[in-house]
């Protein structure tokens, strides 16, 4: 069964009908992991609000467990959990506190369902009694996603829970999503990070309102339409003016220490002397590993 | 000491009662070096930066950025950074041109400089047609890219760059470290900070933070041959993993 | 029913968390209280008095020295006819003017009785007050030392006239104000400031994306603040019926009731202005200034109403504090009962009713 549908939603702000959202379809299925993927302002918040019933769509409809966002808002948030993307407690309550209070009005509590929040919860009890304002930004993250599933939530979102943390913790946050997606609860994540969508079990890439591709991460790489080179030399910067000199290029971009370029005709020798010839020292020619990053640049070529 | 060091840091720390934010550190930036100051949410970065920038003075040993000591010469200090962070850049309600001027104002140029400045940097950005819009309506991409535009106007010695491409998209993104190897090769200093460990890679040399202490630095390859690591992510994860505070 | 107490309880650590709040709930009330009350009383030490002495008898004489040997008076004086004494108070130094009747001593023997006349300056009540009753009592004190011994006693009565303002209008009336005051800033600025910080720190997006109704949300938040204003008549009355000797001469009960209505509509407003801002500083500036300001202006609080243009008195039947200090005035310091007050009580039901009607139409259950 589909935990979410979405069929041709929009959504416009102000008077000059700024598109935020542009028609956009897709669903998620039941205990699915779906990413939404995509920087700022490609309308992944807002088409989390349409989903959360904070925001009334301009155009499409769409359901969360077969509930409609618009007719059946008050089924939707009994039953589902959300996190936005600012870090929404209470500075001034405690942890306890905070966690106590979103229980109760999900008019459940803390002991009904512990066994859901546990594994993340007794990292952050030692703390319990500091106030969530005095917490490193790790441990408000842990707590944010404690009170979102405190009342056991069929569907979870999370709004760009990793923005602006730190590469550990975004890790350990992930490995917790892992073990969420064992209670079988559908969960849906935004982030902008192209290195987050490989731990989706399906991903939308989204710029500019709209869906580019949605697949699971290896059909995405897999769909890669070019040869990708990998290409190093003894100085990045020269290197990408060599490479946007080369008559045949079609795309090339930085890549880590490496730089990814595409070419209408790849032939790795003639590449290596050209970049050669062209005062490069320390040249290196490989295939390169295609990522979720590297789709998107094309997706956005 | 050497002419072409720009930032010569010696055993600086930053307490604040018993916390020790910023633990002995000790490092030299070259003259168009593309320097990664990386850490962990806490790992103390933010306040070694405030120090450089002459914004806190430190509690104890020595710095001097572009030449001037950061206890005494704040001014001048001021004078010969440019910064950027991605929480404050520009005046939303602004126009595009309105910030150009403005900022080239603080910094002390003639009208005709900012003047020339302006239609220069409008040109070179494609911003002709936007020149007159509020900053407030521009895509994010633009923003970061105009704002750092702007924190190099006055021709600084270095520039400071606080996670300058959060949340951008990666075509901008690379369009942005155009700009800042650009602005390298003609010999202004890089400073920047980043979550984006690919991003790491393109510095000339890293350092990374834990608690409060300069744990490694060196360039990107030596580090991951001597972490034994595929990729800079894994060198942060080995090394943060093990630190102990949050921010 | 629990999900609405862990929300208030929530509402009171909050409240109890932030010490700026505190002092605004608490200390603003009891620092306004004792600002009005004594700011004005300590004048009283050292004020100049003109003494008109048309007796120059022995008594006159006696009850002089007596006056000019306490430490609140200090005494010229001059041969002034009744005319001339207007002259000197609008010179501002003289406070009051006490003037002695010819043949003074001589009313006192024969007659048993003398009146003494006691003039001062109005237009600054509290003052006034205060040397009248210290000029009373010093009297008092006099009439009781020569009666010692006496079979028929001697009394002298101080006639009182105060210029300028006959009426005392404004006297005691801060209490009254000062309640309309500090209730408005409690409901309307705390509440709003209160409920916006949630729209403001993303909070209530999580609170409306759960089954806890959003009318409820806004029902809980008020109601904190209900209870700390009602906390806060209870201190102000106390404050004046102990430190100033102010007392309620009307029904506490009926207060406290009329307090209640005056609160919720301040309720009302707040919850209003929250649905309508989206900053605390905004939503605090719309307060001060759309609020704060019109009660001190139009409520008869510190410019008397009747004084005023005609538009601005039309204007200022709006102003709900308007009623209420009209009804706390007439129940503190007149003594009526809702018989007489019922037409104001009216008004300001009415206007609850309509507020609450209006902010609970415009209460949206999603973001913009």
């Amino acid at each position: 069964m589909e935990a979410v549908v979405v069929k041709n939603l929009v959504k416009t702000y102000g008077k000059e009908k700024t598109v935020a959202v542009d028609d956009v379809s897709f669903s998620v299925s039941r205990g699915e992991l779906f990413g939404l993927i995509g920087p700022d302002g490609a309308g992944k918040t807002s088409i989390f609000r349409m989903l959360t019933t904070l925001l009334l769509p301009d155009g499409g409809s769409a359901s969360v467990d077969g509930h409609d966002i618009v007719k059946d808002f008050r089924q939707i948030r009994s039953s589902v959990g959300y996190m936005p993307g600012k870090f929404s407690l209470y500075q001034d309550l405690t942890i306890e506190e905070n966690l106590h209070f979103f229980a109760t009005v999900f008019g459940t509590t803390i002991e009904e369902n512990y066994h859901l929040i546990k594994d993340i919860y007794v990292q952050i009890e030692p703390f319990k009694n500091r106030r969530a304002g005095k917490l490193s930004g790790g441990m408000k993250q842990k707590l944010a996603l404690c009170c979102a599933l405190i009342h056991k939530p069929t569907t979870l979102f999370l709004d760009e829970p990793t923005t602006g943390v730190d590469p550990v913790s975004r890790k350990e946050f992930w490995e917790m999503l892992a073990r969420l997606k064992e209670q079988n609860i559908t969960i849906l994540v935004s982030t902008p990070y192209m290195d987050e969508a490989s731990l989706c079990d399906r991903i939308a890439l989204i710029q500019g309102g709209k869906i580019l591709s949605i697949d699971t991460p290896q059909n995405i790489i897999n769909a890669y339409p070019d040869r990708l080179l990998a290409i190093k030399a003894n100085e990045m910067y020269r290197l990408l003016k060599v490479l946007e000199g080369h008559p045949d290029i079609l795309n090339s971009y930085a890549f880590g220490e490496y730089a990814h370029a595409t070419f209408r005709d790849a032939d790795t020798h003639a590449l290596q002397a050209y970049l050669r010839e062209h005062g490069l020292t320390d040249v290196e020619v490989k295939d390169a590993e295609v990522t979720i990053e590297d789709s998107f640049i094309k997706l956005l070529h | 000491m050497q002419d072409d060091k720009v930032i010569v840091c010696e055993k600086l720390t930053k307490r604040f009662g018993d916390f020790i934010a910023t633990n002995e550190i000790t490092f030299d930036v070259h003259k168009g070096e593309i320097f990664g100051f990386l850490g962990a949410n806490g790992a103390g970065k933010t306040t070694a930066m405030r120090m450089l920038c002459g914004l806190s003075s430190p509690s104890s040993g020595k710095a001097t950025i572009a030449g001037y000591d950061v206890y005494t010469q704040t001014e001048q200090i001021k004078k010969n950074i440019g910064y950027m962070s991605q929480k404050f850049s520009l005046y939303e309600n602004l126009t595009v041109r309105e910030n150009i001027e403005f900022f080239g104002g603080i910094y002390g140029l003639s009208d005709e400089r900012i003047k020339s400045k302006t239609e220069e940097l409008l040109q070179r950005l494609g911003l002709k047609t936007e020149a007159n819009k509020l900053v407030a309506s521009l895509p994010l991409g633009w923003k970061q890219k105009l704002s750092f535009s702007v924190a190099v106007l006055h021709e600084p010695k270095i520039v400071f760059l606080d996670e300058p491409t959060g949340g951008v998209d990666p075509v901008t993104r690379r369009q942005f470290w155009d700009m800042i190897y650009e602005a390298a090769d003609s010999g202004i200093t890089v400073f920047v900070t980043t979550h984006y460990m690919d991003e790491a890679e393109y510095c000339n040399r890293i350092s990374i933070m834990v608690d409060g202490k300069m744990e490694v630095l060196d360039t990107p390859t030596n580090l991951k041959n001597s972490f034994h690591a595929r990729s800079m992510d894994e060198v942060f994860y080995q090394l943060a993993r093990g630190a102990k505070r949050g921010d | 029913m629990k999900q609405f107490l862990a929300f208030v309880r929530k509402e009171f650590y909050h409240v109890l968390r932030d010490r700026r709040t505190l002092l605004i709930l608490f200390g603003m009330p009891i620092a306004q209280i004792l600002i009005f009350g004594f700011a004005l009383t300590n004048e009283v030490k050292d004020s100049e008095i003109l003494v008109v002495d048309y007796a120059k008898d022995n008594a006159s004489q006696e009850l002089l020295t007596k006056i000019g040997s306490s430490r609140y008076f200090n005494i010229r004086q001059a041969a002034f006819t009744h005319k001339e004494i207007l002259g000197t108070f609008q010179k501002g130094k003289i406070k009051a003017v006490v003037v002695f009747p010819a043949n003074f001593n001589g009313d006192l023997l024969h007659h048993n009785k003398a009146q003494i006349q006691i003039i001062t300056d109005a237009s600054d009540v509290n003052t006034a007050n205060m040397i009248t009753n210290y000029l009373s009592s010093i009297v008092m004190d006099y009439q009781n030392q020569i009666n010692q011994n006496l079979e028929i006693p001697y009394r002298i009565t101080p006639e009182v006239r105060m210029l300028y303002n006959p009426q005392l209008k404004g006297a005691h009336g801060f209490v009254p104000g000062v309640m309309a005051l500090v209730l408005l800033l409690v409901s309307v600025m705390m509440t709003a400031i209160s409920i916006v910080r949630e729209k403001e720190t993303g909070t209530m997006e999580i609170l409306l994306v759960s089954p806890f109704k959003p009318v409820l949300v806004i029902f809980a938040k008020a109601f904190p603040y209900l209870a700390l204003s009602l906390v806060n008549v209870v201190a102000i009355l106390l404050l004046s019926v102990f430190v100033l000797d102010l007392p309620v001469k009307g029904s506490v009960a009926l207060l406290f009731a009329e307090s209640t209505l005056f609160i919720i509509t301040c309720l009302a407003l707040g919850i209003f202005i929250s649905i309508k801002t989206d900053t605390q500083q905004i939503a605090m500036l719309i307060s001060l200034m759309g609020m704060l300001l019109p009660t001190m202006m139009f409520s008869g609080f510190l410019f008397p109403i009747e004084n005023m243009p005609v538009p601005l008195q039309i204007i200022s039947n709006i102003v709900p504090s308007k009623w209420f200090y009209i009804i706390v005035k007439s129940i503190m310091i007149k003594g009526l009962g809702i018989a007489s007050l019922w037409k104001e009580t009216l008004i300001l039901l009415g206007m609850t009713v309509f507020l609450l009607l209006v902010s609970l139409k415009s209460f949206k259950i999603r973001l913009q």
